[in-house]
């Protein structure tokens, strides 16, 4: 089974366009989707529309802080994500916000644990920053393979029995072989916020068969999508900080 | 666990158990058969139970994970990979032959012993390092000889692939790898630097050479770290017959500064393949080991030194090409077109200062009659062109020991361009290129075939001309090159 992993999509429909587009091209049979449909990005409706019309053909979607903070409030939240998400709330429906601060917040399948930020509190939304991280969320876990987004940078932590977990960076397009007897945590990247100093939106890939892990880079059409943020209600330096950081990556 | 069971006539995947070949620390080695399979073939089955070492487990990982992404004839064959959760295995090919290990019992060897084979085992790791991997376990057990042919390099449990996870990174701080053979900043615990295996192999050429190990066989760490300050004693003064160009070429392999050593294997090869071509320095000179002061400085410099590692394998031997020139100074716009290709080589030498510039004249010989040695002058030919040579690159400026002149004979000039860049793994050939004429559209040029046949990067550079100059008129006019170029 090929499954294809998108997550910190943050309204970012040119992003996410050009990702699903990559992934029929490159074929799936599973799509994951890893939470924050929205916040930030210009189109928070079409993006979650399109997540549903997937949920609809068999995806599994987890809920992330963005997603929750529609409902749960932004008390926690930094100024750009808090007035990102006061924007969104203007832009959604109703029946929009409840279908995303009602997802579940994980999801297993075989040996693999599918979450938004990490498996020790998956609602308290803290980092995986570094290995020490990476290894208390695969030791609270029976999982042996983890999927999560929510830093917004692809890193592969990888922890063999009895020693500390370590960290890789994946290269774009180079299939990462995993052994059977090791437990993983992959950081899939963001689709439509990357912060690896990488603009292109960020996907993966999980071929179950041939145990191959991979992180596919897309281009897209950024200028398009900093373009929409610039012309939203949101208050203009806020605006002109979100459509920065898309050309940055950072 | 499983794999202490097993016995001969036991059938795993297909594959029929014959014999026990093998039993080390980490693995198993069973002589297998499958029907319909005519290769020979080994099943390597690693110690997994409780108690056993951990290593073995890694190391076993780390060799699933590598060897199959490694093709070409130094490497072993993967013929199929069992299934960790079922019975982890590699079915690999059986190599014919000995490990280098068998030929070291007649230690010391010949000095044309150690070149010859020490080239070829250079050759094996640069093409293996050209695939991203770094062995970090060279050592003579590990070295295999195919009959008259290449040299295989075995075992990758402690390897190193530039573009996955290093499953040995969580213990790096722990000097990893075989101690009489590692390079001292795997005993530093880096091991992301392919001279540390051109370090491995300057061990094993020393062990040929003088029939003994240069740091001995250290079971501690303190030990292991002498060779952080510890000169090797010359090989001439365990072996006096050992020619200075050899010495130098084995104790520049030993230098404790990566950055000291020669950069690419493929270089280390080269120079093994010309002996007189090879550079003295000071450490062709010496005859004995340092005297107290040496070592009293060498050992400060070992306790304060940082070695900085490189990010990754391809960044070394990008910094450090082999580039091959191809002169023909037999042609009419001979000083035109060869002014042109030394620009262009001046600003490939520029940008890697690395580099090594190999440059090459072809004299064209015939099958059919009687060569003159002697052009007609009197003057021997070959001298004639290897002082062209060398007057060509004088311009350029270059140290000593990172050029070399080679004029070779030959009846098909663009064979012997390939088969001399193949050999010695040069990794980009700049020649130049004559103008169209109504033969050579008939005949193909030298430089139409390399490039169209070359293992490596081509750059071929033709005069410009302007329009009218297109008619077939004597005599070319110099302008700026114009590359184009072909990958590899």
């Amino acid at each position: 089974m090929r499954i294809a992993f998108c997550a910190d999509i943050h309204g970012n429909r040119a992003a996410f366009e050009a990702c699903l587009r990559e992934c029929e091209r490159r074929g799936y049979d599973q799509m994951v989707v890893l939470g924050d449909v929205v916040g930030y990005g210009p189109d928070p409706q079409w993006c979650t529309d399109r997540v549903r019309e997937l949920e609809a053909k068999g995806a599994l979607v987890v809920r992330g802080n963005h997603d929750a903070a529609l409902r749960e409030g932004t008390a926690s939240m930094n100024e750009l994500a808090r007035t990102a998400i006061e924007w969104t709330l203007t832009q959604l429906d109703s029946a929009s916000v409840d279908y995303l601060a009602a997802l579940p917040l994980s999801h297993r399948q075989d040996e693999r644990l599918y979450v938004h930020a990490n498996a020790w509190a998956p609602a308290l939304w803290d980092y995986i920053n570094s290995p020490r991280e990476a290894e208390r969320s695969m030791r609270l876990t029976e999982a042996r393979l983890s999927f999560c987004g929510h830093t917004h940078v692809p890193v592969l932590y990888h922890m063999s029995a009895k020693r500390p977990a370590a960290a890789f960076t994946p290269l774009t397009g180079k299939p990462i072989p995993l052994s059977t007897i090791r437990r993983y945590l992959m950081l899939v990247g963001a689709v439509g916020q990357p912060r690896d100093r990488n603009p292109a939106a960020c996907w993966a890939l999980y071929d179950t068969t041939k145990r191959e892990y991979t992180i596919y880079r897309v281009s897209y059409d950024i200028e398009a999508t900093a373009r929409k943020i610039r012309e939203t209600a949101m208050p203009q330096a806020m605006a002109e900080r979100l459509a920065k950081r898309l050309f940055v990556g950072s | 666990m499983e794999s202490h069971r097993l016995r001969a006539g036991r059938v795993i995947d297909g594959f029929t158990l014959e014999e026990l070949v093998h039993t080390g620390g980490m693995a198993a080695l069973w002589r297998v058969t499958k029907p319909d399979e005519p290769r020979s073939m080994l099943m390597k089955v690693p110690f997994l139970g409780e108690g056993d070492d951990h290593s073995a487990i890694i190391g076993f990982e780390i060799e699933h994970m590598i060897l199959p992404r490694l093709t070409g004839p130094h490497v072993p064959a993967v013929i199929a990979v069992g299934d960790f959760a079922v019975l982890p295995h590699l079915v690999i090919e059986r190599l014919p032959g000995k490990s280098l290990d068998s030929r070291l019992k007649d230690a010391p060897l010949s000095p044309e012993d150690v070149c010859w084979l020490g080239a070829k085992i250079a050759t094996a790791l640069q093409d293996i390092h050209r695939q991203h991997v770094i062995h970090l376990d060279v050592k003579p057990a590990n070295i295999m000889l195919r009959d008259n042919g290449p040299a295989v390099m075995i075992d990758y449990g402690l390897a190193r692939h530039d573009e996955l996870p290093d499953l040995l990174a969580e213990e790096s701080d722990l000097p990893i790898g075989t101690s009489a053979y590692m390079a001292p900043e795997q005993v530093l615990g880096i091991r992301t630097d392919p001279c540390s295996d051109i370090f491995a192999l300057g061990v094993v050429l020393y062990e040929m050479a003088s029939g003994e190990k240069p740091f001995g066989n250290p079971t501690t760490r303190a030990g292991m770290r002498q060779r952080l300050y510890h000169e090797p004693r010359p090989l001439r003064a365990l072996q006096p017959h050992i020619a200075p160009w050899l010495q130098e070429i084995i104790l520049k392999c030993l230098e404790v500064d990566p950055d000291d050593r020669f950069q690419s294997a493929g270089q280390l090869a080269h120079a093994l393949r010309n002996p007189d071509q090879v550079v003295l320095t000071e450490r062709a000179a010496r005859t004995k080991s340092p005297g107290f002061v040496k070592r009293v400085k060498n050992w400060w410099q070992g306790q304060n030194r940082v070695i900085a590692a490189p990010m990754r394998v391809a960044d070394r031997l990008d910094k450090a090409p082999i580039i091959m020139c191809a002169l023909d100074f037999s042609v009419d716009e001979a000083d035109a077109i060869s002014d042109a290709v030394k620009r262009l080589v001046r600003r490939l030498l520029e940008t890697d200062p690395e580099s090594r510039l190999v440059c090459l004249t072809v004299l064209k010989t015939s099958l059919v009659k009687l060569d003159e040695a002697l052009d007609q002058g009197g003057r021997n030919i070959y001298l004639k062109r290897l002082v062209a040579l060398k007057d060509w690159a004088r311009s350029l400026d270059l140290l000593e020991e990172s050029v070399s002149f080679h004029v070779i004979e030959a009846v098909d000039p663009a064979q012997a361009i390939l088969d001399y860049a193949g050999f010695n793994s040069v990794d980009h050939i700049v020649m130049g290129a004559r103008g169209h004429s109504t033969l050579r559209r008939y005949l193909g040029s030298v430089s139409s075939r390399v490039v169209a046949e070359a293992s490596c990067s081509v750059t071929v550079v033709r005069l410009t001309r302007t329009a009218e100059d297109e008619e077939p008129s004597g005599g070319g006019q110099d302008g700026a090159p114009e590359a184009a170029h072909t990958g590899g």
